[in-house]
């Protein structure tokens, strides 16, 4: 296995004194340069995790190690440079007046020289594909788009580590598959870990990594071909399964030999269309 | 709509007037309203007016554009020049008509109190014509820079106006929708009883200020999370240029200040 990242020991989390654990006693490792999806129903404590992770919120129990410091009041701002966060709401994420202006805003809390920070913004806006749209104003941006123009501020700030908090989840198919298109491009090219928090299974099973949560506790931990073995279990945790995996099922359920769950539609069609059926 | 009520209705040309630093427009304009004041006969208003028509012809701005948005002032300044027709009784009369006097007096400082307005509404439609409001916005934290020692909050306060110029958008797109959801349930906005279309503003503002609220606390941790930790050790990317015009356009201010001093009776 690849060298460990990230170490979360027995991490617990109350909004409120008197609330229920949000995240209770979660222990789990990230590793360098992985894609790891985080699934669970709504309410499990998977955005908390997160804000816990960049700082946003402190630990009541357990510690938090990121590429060597345990997160504290004063390595907070060390760490929130190595991880960088995308929201959910394209709107709500976008500060700058223009395109330019909003991925300028983390380079200028950085101190960051003016000269450096023009190459850093084109650099960014260009290995997100948005370039062109510098002096746009965000009201004229499609969700995927703006969700771009968000990974172009975060991958300014050159993190080790991105964390999309349903950042795909507001938009439709075409600019989901915009954006993780262009996450995945920047991580074969950069070296970056990916943080993917999502309800989209589909996404979820090309990962490298998954982790189900529960009811703020770590439910499960695998690859995606472990974690959709589960079928049922998942489908009582309030997930479902991807479409692949259940038609690779329905199949077998038909005494159709097919090799395993497939995880991808390509995969499966590949197989299909490759074998001979004896019927 | 309500984006150009509040902040001007920025005309994006090249002109001079478009290529002049907003802090030299910013100091114009102010230096410009201290100005006006010297004026008190034909010759110096005569002189104010020309150097407003010079800048307005400089700007390039289509005449529409600069008084299409003017309806309410000129009334008000019609207004004006009625007040003072009425109500000053001074020097000679030069009409008469029953009871209805007209005062020399009136008739001049009518003219000249409306025309001392009109200009003031002119010179700062220009600047707001040609400057983007974000422009403004950086002129004014620059301008306003020295009082940061006098723990004046400048930086926070340029901010909160860029800021609310990137959410006015936003808002009235949201405002659009939840009318349009709460037409669907049955609200009447746009017809009925004045009271009753009053009413209904309520289940528009209540919902808008809710989601607002949860779109600051979005925006702050967005903020947080890529490193926001107030005006301290922040660098600018945008840049403002005092260049060579700049100069020469307060020169010319100077020029006119003197002109009227010499000039004024
Ligand atoms: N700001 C907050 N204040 C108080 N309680 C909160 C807050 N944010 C979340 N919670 C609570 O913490 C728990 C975990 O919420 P969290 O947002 O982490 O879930 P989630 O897994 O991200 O859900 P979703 O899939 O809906 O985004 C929930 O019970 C939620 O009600
Ligand atoms: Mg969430």
């Amino acid at each position: 296995m690849k060298n460990s990242l990230v170490q979360i020991r027995n991490l617990s989390f109350k909004y409120d004194e008197n609330a229920d654990y949000a995240l209770k006693d979660v222990t789990f490792d990230i590793y360098e340069g992985e894609w790891l999806a985080i699934v669970g129903h709504n309410g499990s404590g998977k955005s908390t995790m997160a804000k816990l992770l960049n700082g946003l919120n402190f630990p009541k129990e357990g510690s938090i190690t990121v590429d060597g410091l345990l997160l504290s009041e004063e390595t907070v701002w060390d760490i929130r440079d190595k991880i960088g966060m995308v929201f959910q709401n394209p709107d709500n994420q976008f500060v700058g007046t223009t395109v330019q202006d909003d991925v300028a805003f983390g380079l200028e809390n950085h101190g960051i020289e003016r000269e450096e920070m023009i190459k850093r913004v084109h650099n960014a806006l260009e290995s997100v594909k948005m370039e062109q749209f510098l002096d746009q104003e965000p009201h004229h941006l499609s969700g995927g788009q703006k969700q771009r123009v968000a990974i172009a501020g975060v991958l300014a700030l050159r993190p080790n580590i991105i964390v999309l908090d349903e950042a795909t989840s507001m938009l439709d198919p075409r600019g989901r598959e915009e954006v993780l298109e262009t996450i995945r491009q920047l991580k074969a090219s950069q070296e970056m870990t990916v943080i993917s928090i999502t309800h989209d299974l589909e996404e979820a099973a090309k990962a490298d990594r998954m982790i189900v949560m529960n009811k703020g506790q770590l439910y499960r931990e695998g690859s995606p071909e472990d974690i959709f073995q589960l079928d049922e279990e998942l489908i009582s945790l309030g997930l479902d399964i991807p479409f692949p995996v259940k038609m690779s099922k329905m199949l077998k359920g038909l005494n159709i030999p097919v090799s395993k769950h497939h995880l991808s539609e390509e995969e499966l069609v590949e197989e299909l269309w490759t074998s001979h059926l004896k019927m | 709509m309500m984006e150009k009520m509040i902040f001007g209705r920025y005309v994006p040309a090249d002109s001079v007037i478009h290529r002049m630093d907003p802090r030299s427009k910013l100091i114009i304009v102010l230096l410009f309203v201290c100005v006006v004041f010297i004026a008190n006969n034909a010759i110096t208003y005569g002189a104010l007016v020309v150097y407003t028509l010079l800048m307005l012809a400089m700007s390039k701005v289509p005449m529409r554009f600069v008084f299409g948005g003017l309806k309410l002032v000129f009334i008000l300044i019609i207004f004006t020049f009625l007040m003072h027709i009425f109500l000053t009784r001074e020097g000679p009369i030069i009409f008469e008509l029953g009871w209805f006097k007209v005062y020399e007096e009136g008739l001049r400082q009518g003219i000249f109190i409306s025309l001392r307005f009109f200009l003031l509404i002119l010179i700062t439609s220009i600047l707001t014509l040609t400057t983007a409001p974000i422009a403004i916005t950086d002129g004014l934290e620059s301008l306003l820079g020295p009082l940061k020692k006098l723990k004046f909050p400048v930086h926070e306060l340029a901010l909160m106006m860029s800021i609310a110029l990137r959410f006015i958008p936003t808002l009235m797109e949201e405002t659009d929708k939840i009318m349009k959801a709460q037409s669907a349930r049955g609200v009447e906005f746009s017809s009925g009883p004045v009271k009753d279309r009053v009413m209904a503003i309520i289940p528009l503002l209540i919902p808008l200020f809710v989601s607002s609220f949860k779109r600051a606390e979005e925006l702050a941790t967005a903020m947080e999370a890529r490193g926001y930790r107030g005006g301290d050790g922040r660098t600018r990317y945008r840049k403002l240029v005092w260049s060579g015009i700049d100069t020469l356009m307060l020169l010319l201010l100077l020029a006119l200040t003197i002109l009227l001093i010499i000039f004024r009776t």
